[in-house]
């Protein structure tokens, strides 16, 4: 089948996308956007975390088909080329990458319980990032530079109207 | 030769970090920003036009005789482009770490359930499934042998690699199957009065279930048949040349024709020290002529790489009324599973640092290593040490309570200190802090205590949000345990590294490029190559060469060694470097060459306030050298009483667990974790804290919900979904602090760090555990019918 969809803002179309393949396949084989990971393939580690209409979902989970017509995001598309995102940017300066395979689905999920939080004019509790977070594993960190890195970002993004 | 040619970068190109950062310093990670970007390029990612996709075709039995295999219906099947079993393989059929024991594809019979049988190329991942699918196998299936002590304590038991029934005229032809039957290896460490007695004795049996290293990364790489008849590969590992090694053999190439890159790696923590698609990718794309990719998903990685051993062990700790110990004796089992793996070098570590960072007079170990027919075992974080701990650890514990003594007391009382001997005779002959690192804990403040009544907030409860509980019978407790690891290998390995430096003018600038073999895995040895370049050579731009197999082997990264081996290499190969130059500087400074430094890609003599860039003195030309470093020797120990110089140096760290178990549903929350941990020298004291807590989580992990559960040799849980990892939700803060007491005899005085908070953390949570129920706990991990006794 054909499939077109608009990935980081940038319509795509590609063919002969079996049924079967999820996005995650068709993003990283298809597109040649590798940047969300493969670690489960069953919706269990949130690796594969992306955007679909500006929701978070694991696109190992959605069939290709199903975002047919839509819009999706992923790390890819968190910062324009050359910079960086100030998400990025905290998972950097607070030491949160060590293999860095959890990396992208974390950025993604952060970025969204960060522009949610920021929206309503605060930043959120660590109970809450715990909560937003619970579904992205990581093996190598022991979560608590990742949760430095998400405060730090949540501080920055506050005080930036963007 | 061509390379991957994905966008973005394919195999990992050179890294040139942010630059800044020097030893000591919280250097950033050049492979950083690549990774928040989604751009660096892991085993999983690589891609070329026409490449191929490989998959395995594994056994569903534990135990079987092959009588057929058909590849017919599979080969028909559209888009296929090789089918290859056993009889494909051109070189040696079987491979292994330490003893050549496993088939690269099965011969005639499969001794583990997953245990790969055949492969297939095709177009596509979903058409080599399919026709994997379609391939016939006749199993004979056979009873399996699935305990270690039933297996190594009958003689006529079936034995796993010496079963007359499996002497085909395969198995008599490859002379490297073991042919001794169960028993790998049965390290004796013999101390003292062999019969020894103590006024207080306490003796306990403990069980360590099946750990899984959980790499999030997927087995993966990416085979390119060369022009040459040979091939590269591009795969995720721990050490390229011990890969190189087995893949020439059994491909019959010679090392020049087998050439392996680093692809990226997303976590290993043991399970990527033994081969899985490595030899497969490479057969199937010499078969095919075409690039062939191959890499595991979830289920295939639980079978695709071997686990932590799982362990039975029996303790008897005697001591005397006040508190010395007199006598320890132990008996350890580990389940090797199928093949040897690296269970010797597991039951040596398990035999000689059994009884814990304890001084005592008399001992009595016994560990053995065992075959079964169940998934093979070999490395993971703590190798050997992590299922004693949890032994001699509660012992510590119980010990103290039958004397009415305070755990703490009872281990500092007892602790090893620098100049004590270890139970294999060796002299400890660097700082052993284990008391320091107990009572600093000790002095550290404790969390706020257990909220009641209104003030609960059910997301800080056992069992969280899914309102189990607010607060009525949620009990407290505090627990105690300390870790001591052997760093690198042990007992007379060849434990070498080797690193060639360049250092060049580019631009106007000075730049040193680091080449080593050395594998990053996640634990950022990449920063610690800079750092050290940078503190050695005076400059700040220090780019990392990929790592391949065009410079010598920096041996395995796995035992916390690569700081202290691959970092001693750079280090001397930078000096060696800076030495040339500084020869060079001494005429056109003018001053002898003891009082000449470089500093800021310059020569510097502060008494003279010289300056000279190296710019000027080099020129166009680059200074390069190649040194391979080793730490000093270790040797075997004897045979017959476990006694000898064993191993270079030892890591040690202390944790505290504060824990709430809900005693009617037997549900835990692990509310605080605090370590302490002597790293002599903290290379990037950033890294090093995110070992630690990285540690901490696994070793949580392995207390109270990791454990791959095997029923009659059959894997219950390869998933995710069932074989659970702690979660953020899971994880409670941990509290770091680390100390540097320098080891005279490492580079810069450090220590390996990786492994030992993986090591004294389950314990302690146990300890917390058994604090707040008062239960005796002997197994782990601790699930809700221990707490609840049903
Ligand atoms: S890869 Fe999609 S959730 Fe794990
Ligand atoms: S950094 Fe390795 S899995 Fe998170």
């Amino acid at each position: 089948m054909r499939l077109s969809c608009t990935v980081n803002g940038t319509p795509r179309q590609v063919d002969d996308v079996w049924e079967g393949e999820s996005l995650l396949y068709v993003l990283r084989e298809r597109m040649g956007l590798p940047g969300s990971k493969n670690a489960c393939e069953q919706g269990e580690c949130g690796s594969c975390t992306v955007y679909l209409d500006g929701l978070p979902v694991c696109a190992c989970l959605v069939a290709a088909g199903q975002a047919q017509g839509r819009e999706v995001g992923t790390v890819e598309g968190l910062a324009p080329a050359g910079e960086l995102h100030p998400v990025q940017q905290a998972f950097l300066e607070a030491g949160a990458v060590q293999c860095g395979f959890c990396t992208p689905g974390l950025l993604v999920a952060t970025d969204d319980l960060v522009t949610r939080s920021r929206a309503e004019g605060r930043t959120p509790a660590d109970a809450e990032i715990r909560e937003a977070l619970a579904g992205n594993l990581c093996r190598c960190t022991g979560y608590e530079k990742i949760l430095d890195a998400v405060r730090l970002a949540a501080d920055r993004m506050a005080g930036d109207p963007r | 030769m061509s390379t991957p040619t994905r966008a973005p970068s394919g195999a990992p190109s050179h890294l040139t970090g942010p630059g800044g950062g020097r030893v000591g310093d919280d250097a950033a990670r050049p492979d950083g920003v690549l990774k928040v970007r989604g751009e660096f390029a892991y085993g999983s990612d690589l891609w070329m036009d026409d490449m191929l996709w490989g998959v395995t075709l594994r056994s569903p039995h534990p135990y079987a005789r092959i009588r057929s295999i058909d590849v017919g219906a599979a080969l028909a099947v559209p888009g296929v482009h090789a089918v290859l079993t056993s009889d494909d393989v051109p070189g040696e059929k079987v491979y292994g770490l330490e003893l050549a024991d496993q088939p690269v594809l099965a011969l005639d019979v499969v001794r583990y359930q997953g245990e790969p049988v055949a492969l297939v190329a095709a177009d596509h991942p979903d058409t080599a499934r399919r026709a994997a699918a379609r391939i016939v196998v006749d199993y004979d299936v056979w009873e399996p042998v699935t305990d270690a002590r039933r297996a190594l304590g009958h003689p006529t038991w079936n034995q796993v690699h010496d079963s007359p029934a499996e002497v085909t005229e395969l198995s008599r032809e490859s002379a490297h199957l073991h042919p001794h039957g169960n028993l790998v290896r049965h390290l004796k460490v013999r101390r003292g009065d062999p019969a020894p007695t103590a006024d207080v004795v306490v003796v306990n049996e403990y069980e360590v279930g099946m750990q899984d290293q959980a790499f999030l990364g997927p087995e993966s790489g990416l085979a390119v048949p060369g022009e040459d008849g040979g091939v590269d590969l591009y795969v995720a590992t721990q050490w390229l040349h011990v890969d190189q090694r087995q893949i020439c053999a059994a491909l019959a190439l010679p090392p020049e024709r087998v050439r392996l890159t680093l692809a990226g790696v997303g976590g290993a923590f043991g399970g990527r020290e033994d081969l899985s698609m490595h030899v497969h990718a490479c057969l199937l794309a010499l078969h095919t002529g075409r690039p062939v990719k191959m890499s595991y998903n979830r289920e295939e990685s639980f079978f695709g790489h071997v686990h932590r051993h799982p362990a039975t062990m029996r303790y008897e700790h005697g001591a005397t009324r006040d508190g010395d110990l007199v006598y320890v004796k132990a008996t350890i089992y580990f389940d090797g599973g199928a093949y040897a793996s690296s269970t010797p070098a597991v039951v040596g570590n398990g035999g000689t640092m059994g009884i814990g960072p304890y001084v005592v007079p008399n001992v009595h170990v016994d560990c053995y290593g065992a075959y079964t027919n169940n998934p093979p075992c070999g490395a993971m974080r703590g190798f050997g040490s992590v299922q004693t701990a949890f032994a001699y650890e509660s012992q510590m514990d119980a010990l103290a309570a039958e004397l009415g003594m305070d755990p703490v007391d009872l281990r500092c009382r007892n602790a090893m200190e620098q100049g004590s001997e270890a139970i294999t005779g060796q002299v400890v002959d660097s700082p052993a802090p284990v008391v320091e690192l107990l009572r600093r804990l000790e002095a550290m403040p404790l969390p706020p205590e257990v909220p009641t009544g209104d003030a609960v907030d059910l997301r800080d409860m056992p069992g969280g949000v899914s309102n189990s509980t607010h607060g009525e019978g949620v009990r407290r407790g505090v627990g105690y345990a300390v870790a001591y690891k052997n760093v690198a290998f042990s007992e007379g390995f060849d434990d070498y590294s080797t690193a060639r430096v360049r250092l060049e003018v580019v631009g106007g600038e000075a730049v040193a490029t680091v080449h080593t073999a050395a594998a990053e895995v996640g634990q950022g040895l990449v920063t610690v190559e800079q750092q050290i370049a940078r503190t050695e050579l005076g400059v700040d731009r220090v780019t990392v060469h990929p790592k391949d197999t065009a410079v010598g082997s920096a041996g395995s990264t796995s035992a916390s060694r690569q700081t202290y081996v691959t970092g001693g290499a750079v280090k001397a190969a930078c000096e060696a470097v800076r030495a040339r130059v500084l020869e060079r500087a001494r005429s056109v400074v003018g001053r002898p060459v003891a009082d000449l430094r470089l500093d800021g890609g310059k020569v510097v003599s502060d008494l003279e306030g010289v300056a000279l860039p190296l710019a000027d003195l080099l020129g166009d030309e680059a200074v390069e050298e190649t040194l391979e470093w080793r730490h000093r020797p270790t040797e075997a120990v004897d045979p017959e009483t476990g006694q000898g110089f064993a191993h270079v140096q030892y890591a040690f760290s202390a944790h505290r667990a504060v824990v709430d178990v809900d005693t009617e549903l037997g549900l835990v929350k692990v509310v605080e974790m605090a370590c302490t941990q002597d790293v002599g020298k903290a290379i990037n004291p950033q890294a090093v804290v995110g070992q630690i807590q990285g540690g901490t989580a696994q070793g949580l992990g392995l207390a109270v919900m990791e454990e791959i559960l095997v029923r009659d040799g059959r894997v219950q849980n390869p998933s995710f979904t069932d074989y659970l990892i702690p979660t953020v939700l899971d994880m409670p803060p941990v509290r770091v602090e680390i100390l540097e007491y320098a080891d005279p005899h490492a580079p810069y005085g450090l220590r390996g760090v990786g492994e030992a908070p993986n090591i004294s953390s389950g314990p302690a949570v146990l300890a917390a555990i058994r604090q707040a129920t008062g239960l005796p706990l002997t197994r782990v991990p601790v699930r809700p019918e221990h707490l609840t006794g049903t």
